[in-house]
């Protein structure tokens, strides 16, 4: 698992970089103004991306949790608690960036829309993840603990989702994921796609480093680690 | 205007638009330069207790 993490590390990064360059090219030059919005629709390349996986990211913490809590996989604790800083920190983007977007569109920095609401709560469930992982005085007290409320939370990822369309609220609905009639054009839809690729790939590029340091750090005392470190030092 | 000037200028919402690119360039580039830093400490310490370890089983 470690060596398989650091062979796709470096796979990973240069596939997150590549289209992080693309994608910013084409959204932010040659895509054109909205008509509407005018040039401010440009923090869409950012913005979707990063609630998507905010959303993507808890989802796979939340399924790792359950496995750890059913079947004991320790590997499975180990993706759930590398995932967590890098959730919060897309749901961050996510929310500053959807602050900056509607100060200028719809006049006000933040309101308690059901939209926002439901992500703020997301941001308070990551921190909440890995508070609770600080605090608790045994690590498999901790560890269960922090599980049983990743799966818990997942509750919350449904609501995000339709609160569009379940409350009235000022957030405009999905346009993208209506596959029968895309209501963006696609000099607008491609970019915003290869960002989304792009946050995939830093989120897993993330993953696999956060993950080799959990290992290491767990598995300190291992004799694979002590070959390991022959290794690197005869070699 | 050239070019450039009207691609910085964003059609007036240069503030909000380049202020959302620097905040996430911030916050994405921190946690992976966070991350790639711990996973350097921690392979230093804990190769170094190994091979600490090694030599102590050796003597």
């Amino acid at each position: 698992m470690y060596r398989v993490a650091g062979i796709l590390s470096p796979l990973l990064a240069g596939a997150c970089v590549l289209s992080l360059l693309i994608g910013l090219y084409l959204g932010l030059v040659v895509a054109p103004a909205d008509y509407e919005q005018g040039d401010s629709y440009r923090i869409i390349f950012i913005h979707v991306p990063a609630a998507w996986m905010s959303m993507f990211v808890y989802m796979v913490m939340a399924i790792s949790s359950a496995v750890f809590l059913i079947w004991r996989l320790k590997i499975a604790d180990v993706v759930a608690v590398a995932s967590a800083p890098i959730g919060a920190a897309f749901t961050a983007v996510a929310l500053l960036t959807g602050s900056f977007w509607g100060k200028p569109m719809w006049g006000t920095w933040w309101i308690w829309d059901a939209r926002l609401t439901s992500e703020l709560v997301l941001l308070f469930l990551y921190l909440g993840y890995i508070a609770l992982r600080g605090a608790m005085e045994t690590q498999q007290g901790a560890a269960r603990a922090a599980a049983i409320l990743a799966v818990v939370g997942v509750v919350n990822i449904p609501i995000i989702h339709f609160s569009v369309e379940w409350w009235n609220t000022l957030h405009q609905p999905a346009s993208i994921t209506k596959f029968d009639k895309p209501s963006m054009h696609i000099s607008m839809l491609r970019p915003l796609l290869i960002m989304v690729f792009a946050f995939q790939t830093l989120y897993f590029f993330n993953l696999m480093v956060r993950v080799r340091t959990l290992i290491l750090e767990r598995e300190a005392r291992s004799s694979w680690v002590a070959a390991l470190a022959g290794e690197r030092t005869n070699g | 205007m050239d070019s450039v000037a009207v691609f910085f200028h964003m059609g007036g919402y240069a503030f909000f638009v380049w202020t959302s690119y620097a905040l996430t360039a911030v916050l994405l580039m921190g946690i992976v330069l966070w991350s790639s830093f711990q996973f350097r400490k921690s392979q230093q310490q804990s190769f170094k207790r190994a091979l600490q370890h090694q030599a102590r089983r050796q003597k």
